[in-house]
């Protein structure tokens, strides 16, 4: 066993696609980064719950994380076909008015959860994605603590991002990383104009530390979560968009020489 | 006996061999048979059901040759050119046929000739021969005038003139037999003859590469099954490779030892080579199949046709680069596809239109292809999301009131809101030349609660629907 989680270890350190899969991703929002120890772990299982009323923030926070996650490499979405009929479908334009690429997103229709399920371990083996939406609706029976298992160690082990989209749901114990509840968030009264996304979301679940409740604006210029009480836009902070493995690559570089 | 309805009376439509020695024939009146034979049991005909028999024969025929056409009501056409030595010789092929539907306990009659019109004129009356090529007009020119299958009227004229069989027909000048039969029996003497070639066309089309294996034992096992598709991709991909081509859509067929004939398709959206990735394909459809794949017995031949082919570049296999993702993503697509439909596996398509429904398309991932023109964001530098992430496929309707106060609430699905933010209207005049709907106006509201809907007013009627919600 000793062995095992040792040779996982020297693997990470000498495989630079592996060490770019431990790296986590920041979110951009301060608070929030710092509860998660610097940002959400790329390959592991995140569940985004959405209370009533709720689905298209918590859509809007899943396709935001997602996004941010998959670093530039496309996405499956998949969603049951009732979620379409009693929420909406998901529209490429919201896509490209969010900041993200609709032409790196694949939709899948899902009859019923099962399907969908199957669909995303079979997707989670493919590395070539970044991340798997997954956006279910109520508690389906197929998704039970083995299910949830599966997908964290599908996830875990090809490094793509599993995200469960919940609406409708109640919370039962799963393998998920991180799980958040995610509501929209009032504009500011004094402000006049029509702000950016904004959205409450409660950390409820954290493997590695605390959780916290956190007001998120999403910045669609830069692809990142930005604390509103904070950094009213003053200033420009670290990029969404870039590719995660620039820095490693300098690193190699300096090596060489 | 068989009994077929013909206009207004019932006539002999098909005889036993008991019946038609007690002096019955085919065309006969039924109540003149059954004046003639009180004790005689008849079947109503039912003409649907022989043509299904008859497409299943054609099935289990396809293992000889890939080109099988019907010819109704009870014939099969089967082009064996060049097929013939894999059967050790012609008359064995046509001997094994006969053997095998007799064996199934069909009555059958076969022959082989260079023409499907000599072939038919000859197994009618000539059951099991083979012709030569060059040697059709010595064998069909001794057969009856009825062997042409021609309509009655004309039969009867050539019995009339004296004209018994087809030698003697040939013989007139064409321009009397035109003259009195116009040319398109002169054209059918001539194919009978093998003095002209009437083309056949076959039931399904011919597949471009094929690689099939034949078990003298059936099998019947997965296992098996999978490691012989595994190997016949291997063969087809190995054909495929020297043209440099790839498949885009193959089909598995499966012949039972019974004579059931179950055929499987998967597609690609990209040519595909790989023998791996093929029976991966397979695999997934196989497993999601809502009958299953019934071996019975066992299957005792399985062929595998690639029968939509495009060109393939040789790739070199790179991991983890942008082609080599692409790839990988290429094939999830087509294993998803295969297992889910491909109706099910989509990718967004931009529409050039101002009409923000209708902006963007869902289109099978797998033929959907590069977008035509790039996506066009609407939102300024700093500006929210003008287009909402959900949108309904139906907009729902809703009401809104306005309270004393001067505030707006929004009914909609059975609660009450107060909108405490209301932008708009951008208004959008309907494209003209596609439909006559009126001018609408777009609104964006926010709700107490900070959630965000698009809504839509019908500069007509004053309708308000909800379009959609925002993030």
């Amino acid at each position: 066993m000793t062995a095992n989680i040792a040779l996982k270890h020297l693997e990470t350190v000498l495989n630079p696609r592996r060490r770019a899969e431990e790296t986590p991703v920041p979110l951009g929002h301060a608070g929030a980064d710092a509860v998660l120890g610097g940002g959400l772990k790329r390959a592991a299982l995140h569940e985004v719950f959405a209370p009533a009323g709720h689905e298209s923030a918590a859509t809007g926070f899943a396709a935001c994380l997602a996004a941010r996650l998959a670093a530039n490499r496309s996405m499956l979405w998949i969603r049951q076909d009732y979620c379409a009929l009693e929420f909406g479908e998901l529209a490429a334009t919201g896509l490209l008015e969010l900041g993200l690429a609709p032409a790196r997103v694949l939709v899948m229709r899902a009859a019923q959860a099962e399907d969908g399920l199957r669909a995303a371990l079979e997707a989670l083996r493919c590395r070539a994605l970044g991340a798997v939406v997954i956006e279910l609706c109520g508690n389906p029976k197929d998704l039970d603590l083995t299910a949830s298992r599966r997908l964290t160690l599908a996830a875990e082990e090809n490094g793509v991002a599993a995200l469960m989209l919940r609406f409708t749901a109640r919370i039962e114990p799963g393998s998920a990383q991180t799980r958040w509840r995610v509501r929209a968030a009032p504009s500011p009264d004094e402000e006049e104009n029509w702000g950016q996304p904004r959205i409450e979301a409660e950390l409820l679940r954290n493997r590695q530390g605390g959780t916290g409740c956190w007001v998120m604006e999403w910045s669609c210029d830069d692809g990142i979560f930005r604390d509103p009480a904070t950094d009213r836009g003053a200033v420009v902070s670290a990029a969404g968009d870039r590719p995660a493995p620039a820095a490693l690559a300098k690193e190699r570089r300096t090596a060489a020489a | 006996m068989v009994a077929g309805r013909s206009g207004n009376t019932q006539l002999v439509a098909a005889l036993d061999r008991k019946a038609s020695a007690l002096g019955l024939y085919v065309g006969q009146p039924l109540a003149n048979a059954r004046a003639m034979v009180p004790a005689l049991r008849v079947v109503a005909e039912d003409a649907p059901a022989d043509a299904k028999l008859l497409a299943r024969i054609a099935d289990w025929c396809d293992r000889y040759t890939p080109f099988v056409a019907l010819d109704p009501p009870r014939g099969l056409l089967l082009d064996v050119s060049g097929v013939g030595h894999l059967f050790d010789g012609e008359q064995a092929l046509l001997d094994r046929i006969r053997a095998e539907l007799r064996r199934q306990g069909f009555a059958v009659r076969g022959a082989m000739a260079s023409t499907a019109l000599a072939a038919r004129a000859l197994a009618r009356h000539r059951d099991g021969c083979v012709v030569a090529p060059g040697d059709e007009s010595k064998a069909v020119a001794p057969l009856p005038i009825e062997a042409l299958d021609l309509d009655e009227p004309a039969t009867h004229a050539f019995r009339r003139a004296g004209l018994k069989t087809i030698g003697q027909a040939a013989g007139r000048k064409r321009a009397e037999l035109t003259a009195r039969f116009g040319s398109r029996l002169v054209y059918m003497i001539d194919t009978a003859l093998a003095r002209a070639n009437a083309p056949i066309s076959p039931r399904r089309p011919l597949p471009d590469y094929r690689a099939e294996r034949n078990f003298a034992e059936p099998v019947a096992t997965e296992d098996i099954i999978r490691q012989t598709l595994l190997a016949l991709a291997g063969a087809l991909s190995e054909l495929l490779e020297k043209r440099g081509e790839g498949a885009r859509r193959l089909e598995a067929v499966f012949f039972r030892a019974d004579g059931i004939v179950r055929r499987i398709a998967v597609e690609a959206g990209a040519p595909l080579r790989e023998p791996n990735a093929m029976v991966r394909l397979f695999h997934e459809k196989l497993a999601a199949l809502a009958d299953p794949l019934d071996p019975g017995f066992g299957f005792d031949l399985i062929r595998l046709c690639a029968d939509r082919i495009g060109r393939a570049e040789a790739e070199a296999q790179q991991l983890d680069s942008d082609a080599g993702r692409e790839r990988e993503l290429r094939l999830l697509v087509d294993r998803l596809a295969a297992r889910f439909g491909r109706d099910r596996i989509l990718a967004f398509h931009p529409c050039d239109t101002n009409i923000p429904e209708h902006a963007f398309a869902l289109l099978p991932a797998q033929h959907a292809g590069p977008a035509e023109r790039p996506w066009k964001k609407l939102r300024g530098a700093k500006e929210a999301p003008r287009r909402p992430l959900r949108l309904f496929a139906r907009p729902e309707r809703l009401g809104l009131l306005r309270a004393v106060d001067g505030r707006y609430h929004m009914r909609w699905r059975n609660t009450q809101r107060l909108l405490t933010r209301i932008e708009g209207p951008e208004r959008i005049a309907m494209e003209w030349w596609r439909s006559a709907e009126p001018t609408r106006d777009y609104y964006r509201v926010e709700d107490e609660n900070g959630r965000r809907f698009w809504l839509c007013r019908d500069a007509q009627s004053g309708q308000w629907s909800v379009q959609g919600g925002f993030a």
